[in-house]
């Protein structure tokens, strides 16, 4: 079988006494939505950190598109074509929808290093982020300033970010948070709209989106990965219930 | 440009520039030669309050050091002139290159902290170079050292107020143009990008680091260029003219103006030098003696700008567009 | 020195340039201690806590000349210092507290300027001098024939026993608890269900205490002027950025550090530079490089450690 775009071999973060991540190997294959699932301190977002290159492993490495990634810098991973969308929005706000969307395809063409030139006259980069922002939905909104938008918009928006510089792999971190059912429906809309063409890596509270739309899943308990699967097998699967699922409605 | 003046800003902006513009002239038809110098120091600083905003205003980079270019830009002049340099075509570019260097060396290493700790080293750095200063007993220690202005033989002589002031607003007046470019380029919205959320920046792929440090050289060299015009000014260099209360000076004209605005320095440096001439005859005339102590009233205001007046003189102007 | 002392009269130069360092340091611990307090709890850049350090030793001249006695007037100092910071922090340091770091810095850049201009109102512009009590105005013998001012002695011993005071109050009480609690996360405080104006009314009151008592107590040894403050507030400031923000301990530490740096500097520096310049030159360009040699220290800890030897790591 041919290498997963994204895995990670026995990663370890310790906080203190506080083991983070414990020992936890996953992997993203091209073009499959793998959904992280866990209770709130489960480390999700310690190891999302360590995936981005935010937060430093303890032990463990993490491969990507062929080639050791473990020590590489963020903006490093990002160029690679490992993109982020995060969990608290992180538009800039006073830039317009558009502007937003811009810049993040200017990170991938060429240098910024151009003092002179107007770049919001660049033609590449405004016509490549408006079809950006026409894939999430978002082209009416398009001369908005991104703190005009409303929660869910902005949520949009920053997956328009993410898919700028066509990245091999979208990290998505809790994109539905404080959604709507509304709203995350749209949500599931645009996401379910890549599936099969690119991979995700979802990490998500909101468990009907999940099971919508993962291929797999995986569930990390206490910094474990305690089970990885289908999502029929993780519904199945006893020890889920117990440790995680068992307290929700199932 | 036309279509600009139609907005208060626009208008108001095109006529202090008019009026900068042949300031000598008016100041020569109503006799009034202490308006000159005073017009000087303002273009002046404004140059290098425009170079603090680049990094402060659009960058988000409180650098409370700012003054150190003006010390660097000043004393690069008078060490070379006393060494018998002085050809302002020798003398400037090495100002400019050396103030340059420091910002990138003190980039280098304050743009690794953040919050608090980049504040006091960059307040650190500067009083670093103003002992160096100070130390420098050949060149005049803590009195200073007189200097001549530069030459540029037959083709300004700077001796000349009116032509030197000339030269301050024509270097102000590309200043301003450059920043302008500056800030609506790549490069530039990568900067202000950085400003809001250099996380996000870095997530976009951005090397945040190195264009901050860029970012930072490219104000040094133009704090540079207004030191040496303020060495020239005063044809005297002294560690006075980089202590830390100018670098806090440069902060309150940057606010004072409206902070990531274009005119914003401009307006400041003026309003700055205004308050100062104005305080001092006002509270004269409640009390006689109390100008003296015009900053028991500054100080105050200053404390009211912060807590209530962010926008700088500039959001007084209208909202603005982009 | 009596003759035949046993001592090299070098060891003991040594040694007394040591205590100067030591002494020196104390009385910028006192200045930093607020300054990293204010810092790690409130989040607070306090330009102007140089200024309380100098009005600390203006409120010591006028009281001194009421009272007639350096103790008593030194006694009331503190509580005058405690109750400006306290009037200081309801009238501006709470509205700022919400506010970015560059508002901190513009309004109490503001501040500085506003004491330092009524201290030349009330006080006029020429120094003021606070003469060294008589009942310390004596030597007392460290060692067998080793003489300290015990002015000095007396201001290491006050520092030392604040100092010591300060880390009973961090480690073991209520109190201490709350600002470390504050210092590593400000939210917890907030949990724990206390008074948070209080507290940093409090915090903010102490710190001007202790930087009026290091204002006085340097007071004798210098003079007392405008602006005796801001010159070594940014050295505090360069304490604290060394010490890690927020740390007593790292405070402590620092200001040591610093201490011996200036002193040995100032005191051994000129010797050494004779070798190179003028007499005249070398002991006039000394001071600058000590000063220089603490900018040098404060770049090379945060090339190593970015937030500084004790701070909270990220």
């Amino acid at each position: 079988m041919a290498e997963p775009l994204l895995s990670t071999d026995r990663l370890v973060k310790r906080f203190g006494g506080l083991l983070a991540t414990d020992s936890v190997s996953i992997d993203v294959r091209a073009g499959e939505i793998h959904a992280l699932i866990g209770p709130n301190g489960a480390g999700k977002t310690t190891l999302v950190s360590q995936l981005t290159g935010n937060v430093r492993p303890d032990a463990g490495a993490i491969r990507f598109a062929g080639r050791d990634i473990t020590h590489l810098p963020m903006h490093a991973r990002a160029r690679l074509g490992l993109a982020r969308s995060f969990q608290i929005t992180a538009v800039l706000r006073e830039f317009t929808a558009l502007d937003n969307v811009a810049l993040a395809v200017q990170a991938h063409a060429g240098h910024s290093f151009r003092f002179l030139a107007d770049a919001r006259r660049e033609r590449g980069l405004r016509e490549s982020a408006q079809r950006l922002l026409a894939e999430v939905g978002l082209e009416p909104r398009a001369n908005a300033l991104a703190s005009a938008l409303s929660h869910g918009e902005q949520r949009q928006l920053e997956i328009a970010m993410a898919l700028a510089g066509d990245p091999k792999l979208l990290l998505l971190d809790e994109p539905m948070a404080g959604m709507g059912p509304e709203e995350s429906q749209r949500m599931v809309a645009v996401l379910r709209a890549f599936k099969g063409n690119r991979a995700m890596l979802l990490i998500e509270h909101d468990m009907d989106a999940v099971f919508q739309l993962a291929d797999r899943i995986t569930v990390l308990v206490y910094g474990r990965a305690i089970a990885s699967g289908s999502p029929t097998e993780i519904r199945a699967d006893p020890d889920v219930r117990q440790a995680y699922l068992g307290e929700e409605a199932v | 440009m036309i279509a600009g003046l139609r907005t208060p800003r626009g208008l108001i902006t095109a006529i202090l520039l008019l009026v900068l513009a042949i300031l000598p002239l008016l100041t020569q038809a109503f006799d009034q030669r202490y308006l000159l110098s005073i017009g000087t120091r303002i273009v002046i600083w404004s140059i290098a309050a425009i170079s603090l905003n680049m990094i402060l205003g659009y960058g988000g980079l409180v650098s409370f050091g700012h003054a150190a270019f003006f010390g660097i830009g000043g004393y690069a002049v008078g060490i070379l002139y006393a060494n018998g340099i002085t050809t302002g075509w020798i003398q400037w570019p090495v100002a400019i290159v050396a103030a340059s260097v420091w910002a990138g060396l003190i980039g280098a290493l304050s743009l690794r902290t953040r919050g608090l700790y980049f504040i006091m080293i960059t307040l650190a750095f500067a009083q670093l170079v103003y002992y160096v200063g100070a130390g420098l007993e050949a060149y005049g220690g803590d009195d200073g050292l007189n200097i001549s202005r530069s030459r540029f033989s037959g083709l300004i002589d700077l001796r000349d107020k009116a032509a030197f002031y000339w030269l301050c607003f024509v270097l102000f007046c590309a200043t301003l143009w450059f920043c302008g470019r500056l800030v609506n380029s790549r490069f530039g919205l990568v900067i202000r990008g950085a400003k809001a959320n250099d996380l996000r920046m870095t997530a976009l792929g951005f090397a945040v680091f190195r264009y901050r440090l860029a970012a930072f050289a490219i104000s040094g060299a133009f704090g540079g260029l207004s030191g040496i015009l303020l060495a020239n000014e005063g044809a005297y260099i002294s560690p006075a003219m980089m202590s830390w209360v100018k670098s806090g000076d440069l902060i309150v004209i940057v606010v004072l103006g409206g902070m990531g605005t274009l005119c914003g320095p401009l307006y400041g440096a003026i309003a700055f030098f205004a308050l100062e001439e104005t305080l001092k005859p006002l509270l004269d005339l409640a009390h006689k003696g109390w100008g003296e102590y015009w900053q028991i009233v500054f100080g105050p205001m200053l404390v009211l700008i912060a807590l209530y007046a962010r926008g700088g003189l500039d959001s007084l102007l209208g909202r603005r567009h982009g | 020195m009596t003759a035949g002392d046993w001592t090299d009269p070098n060891v003991d130069y040594l040694l007394l340039q040591i205590l100067n360092g030591v002494q020196l340091g104390l009385l910028m611990f006192l200045l930093a201690a607020g300054l990293t307090l204010t810092f790690g709890i409130m989040d607070l850049v306090n330009l102007a806590h140089g200024s309380l350090y100098m009005m600390g030793a203006y409120f010591a001249w006028t009281l001194i000349g009421w009272t007639d006695s350096f103790l008593l007037g030194a006694l009331l100092a503190l509580p005058a210092t405690f109750l400006l910071g306290l009037l200081l922090e309801r009238l501006v340091m709470r509205r700022l507290y919400a506010r970015d770091h560059l508002d901190h810095v513009l309004a109490t850049f503001g501040l500085i300027l506003f004491f330092n201009e009524l201290v030349r109102a009330l006080w006029g512009p020429a120094g003021k001098s606070i003469a060294v009590p008589r009942f310390l105005a004596h030597t007392v013998e460290i060692l067998p024939g080793v003489l300290y001012p015990a002015y000095r002695f007396a201001i290491i011993v006050v520092g030392a026993l604040v100092a010591a005071l300060l880390a009973w109050l961090v480690a073991r009480t209520r109190l201490g608890m709350l600002i470390r609690a504050g210092a590593s996360d400000r939210r917890m405080i907030g949990a724990l269900g206390v008074d948070i104006e209080l507290l940093f009314a409090l915090v903010f009151g102490l710190g001007a205490a202790f930087a009026g008592l290091a204002g006085l107590m340097a007071a004798p040894l210098s003079s007392v002027k405008i602006g005796m403050g801001d010159d070594i507030l940014i050295v505090a400031f360069v304490v604290i950025v060394i010490g890690g923000i927020g740390s007593i301990k790292g405070a402590f530490v620092a200001a040591m550090v610093v201490g011996q740096i200036d002193i040995v500097g100032r005191a051994f520096l000129p010797d050494v530079l004779k070798a190179f310049l003028s007499a005249s030159a070398a002991s006039a360009a000394a001071p600058a490089i000590s000063q220089v040699l603490v900018y040098l220290v404060m770049a090379s800890v945060l090339v190593w450690r970015p937030t500084g030897l004790f701070g909270q790591r990220t």
